[in-house]
């Protein structure tokens, strides 16, 4: 468990926030210039606040009233840096055990060996970064930071440096850390595709402030946290697998509304997190018949938000979980859209949040 | 050739080595503070510092030789005091050949270290600072490994400025066989010499041979290091 209390005057803006993280994942999300950076830093102790308190696991690493800020070698923050920063003249075992000589010796310790075999770097430990790829480095910077019993990783856009692909080839390591390491996360990030799929909790952030802090499903459920014209604005919900049928689709059942999609390889009764993207949702205000699409959700409008451009944000209480719809503002009008009002959202398209099995993600 | 080497060019070629070898041994351990601190640290008189280390560069030699001369002779505050604390003399002896020999060699040295020192990007402190490393060990395990080819570059500079040292140290501690006449001093000498041309034409073979010698190690050593530094497989 992380605590931050922060103020701070930055140029343009003013830093003023407060905010916990808990065991998991909590991705620290808002655009560049919220303050992101600003956290991060004080988090690691390379740079000093005007006013704050930081504790980590029990331990106190800032408290401007009482004068204490720990320099950043006591803290045992395992920092994943956006450029890995492997030290350059060792061998990918000696960057993987350098941090751990300087833990104390009672530290919880994670076996290297389980480590590199976690993040399939077994074939690297000889070798040194310069040849590397972008993506082999981010994973050995994941493990060196790991290694070096923290009492939490921060990550800081880890993946921005990456392009479309190892990005993709690096997410899952994150899962694997979120999913079998105790300590808790906190990953930066400004692309709420990141978010969707690693966060079980959020923090958004917005000009200096906290906008919502909470799980990642009550966060993303908000309209109010993602920017309307936002492509990979979309909810999450969670699902239980009911059965495959013959057809090839999988059943899924979401807060007791079926929901269909191309077979997934699970099995019956393994919870399955979905993700719904908003541009894949349409309203209707009557129960649609003759529609190609399988999965329709009953529901109420629960929030509206006018976006820069022409669209509008809607956020959709369901039984399966709240829902989020990009529709035009003109479609708003023409549903006569407030809230509370009951509707229908047909989902075009709905995709298992992607590491969850391996990277499906399917029309249905 | 070598036949005709008599034991007094010998002696100069040993005296040469060592105090070469010394001055570059003493003042390799100061130049890497002092590099450290003029490429990482902010602190008052920093400049002045700076101007300092490169004055016996700008300076005429004899003028260096001359203040190591007030400063560190029998008579001097520092000789002085180093004379009756410890029993250490410089005025007239090959230690002296080798202060004046550090002196000289100390800039070369600094600016060498300090250009692979500013080279190292902090943003690799920082990281090794992250995973606990205190700013001793961040230095040891991280900075110094990535600089050994500037120090390399340093210690050859300062090993053949030592080698070819000559208006300082005659200044300093003046021409004596066996104490203070390292080759330079000796070629001096022989030319003054009626019939020293030939003594001064071995000498100078020797002085480049060693000068080869020692950039020969020094690239070979390079080599070695320049792969790992570079992060490539070696």
């Amino acid at each position: 468990m992380l605590e931050v209390t922060l103020k701070q005057e930055l140029p343009g803006f003013t830093l003023d926030v407060s905010f916990e993280v808990p065991t998991g994942l909590t991705v620290l999300f808002g655009r560049s210039g919220a303050g992101k950076t600003s956290i991060v830093n004080a988090v690691a102790g390379l740079s000093r606040p005007q006013a704050g308190r930081i504790v980590a696991d029990g331990r106190v690493l800032l408290d401007t009233d009482a004068g204490t800020c720990l320099p950043p070698h006591r803290r045992r923050i395992g920092y994943i840096f956006q450029e890995g920063r492997l030290f350059p003249h060792m061998t990918v075992r000696r960057n993987l055990a350098y941090g751990a000589r300087f833990a104390p010796r009672d530290a919880p310790r994670e076996d290297m060996g389980r480590v590199v075999e976690m993040l399939a770097i077994g074939d690297l430990l000889d070798r040194r970064p310069g040849a590397l790829s972008g993506g082999e480095k981010q994973r050995v910077a994941i493990g060196r930071a790991l290694l070096a019993a923290p009492r939490l990783i921060l990550a800081d856009e880890p993946l921005a440096a990456l392009d479309e692909e190892r990005k993709g080839e690096i997410l899952p390591y994150f899962e694997r850390l979120r999913d079998e390491v105790q300590v808790p996360i906190l990953y930066v990030s400004h692309a709420a595709s990141e978010v969707g799929r690693l966060a079980t909790s959020v923090v958004a952030l917005a000009d200096g402030k906290v906008l919502r802090q909470g799980s990642a499903a009550e966060v993303l459920g908000d309209p109010a946290v993602l920017p309307a014209g936002a492509r990979e604005a979309g909810a999450i919900l969670a699902a239980r697998v009911v059965r495959h049928h013959a057809d090839g689709l999988t059943e899924l059942e979401a807060g007791g509304v079926p929901l269909f999609l191309p077979r997934i390889g699970r099995a019956s009764g393994a919870p399955v997190r979905l993700r719904i993207a908003a541009h894949d949702v349409i309203l209707s205000r009557d129960l649609p018949r003759g529609l190609s699409a399988l999965n329709i959700l009953p529901g109420t409008v629960a929030a509206l938000r006018p976006g820069a451009g022409p669209g509008v944000m809607v956020a959709v209480d369901t039984p399966a979980g709240r829902v989020l719809a990009r529709i035009t503002e003109r479609s708003a009008r023409a549903l006569d859209l407030a809230e509370g009002a009951a509707l229908h959202a047909i989902v075009k398209t709905v995709s298992v949040a992607p590491g969850d099995v391996g990277g499906s993600g399917a029309a249905a | 050739m070598i036949d005709g080497v008599t034991p007094a060019e010998w002696e100069a070629v040993r005296l040469s080595l060592r105090v070469a070898t010394t001055a570059t041994l003493v003042s390799l351990p100061l130049g890497v503070v002092v590099a450290y601190a003029l490429a990482r640290w902010r602190f008052p008189g920093r400049e002045l510092l700076n101007i300092a280390v490169h004055l016996p560069l700008i300076m005429p030699p004899v003028v260096t030789g001359y203040l190591l001369l007030l400063a560190f002779g029998t008579q001097g505050p520092i000789g002085g005091l180093l004379d009756r604390a410890f029993g250490v003399t410089f005025a007239f002896r090959w230690t002296g050949a080798a202060l004046a020999s550090g002196v000289m060699a100390f800039p070369f040295l600094v600016r060498a270290v300090r250009l692979s020192i500013e080279a190292v990007d902090p943003k690799l402190e920082q990281a090794a600072a992250t995973l606990g490393a205190a700013r001793p060990w961040v230095f040891l395990t991280v900075t110094l490994p990535l600089i050994v080819p500037g120090v390399i570059a340093g210690t050859v500079l300062a090993f053949a400025k030592g080698m070819g040292e000559f208006g300082a140290t005659i200044t300093f501690v003046s021409n004596i066989p066996g104490q203070t006449q390292t080759i330079p001093l000796a070629i001096d000498l022989a030319l003054e010499t009626p019939g020293g041309a030939a003594r001064a034409a071995r000498l100078a073979v020797f002085s480049i041979i060693l000068a080869a010698l020692a950039l020969a190690l020094s690239e070979w050593v390079s080599r070695r290091v320049a792969a790992r530094v570079g992060g490539r497989d070696a």
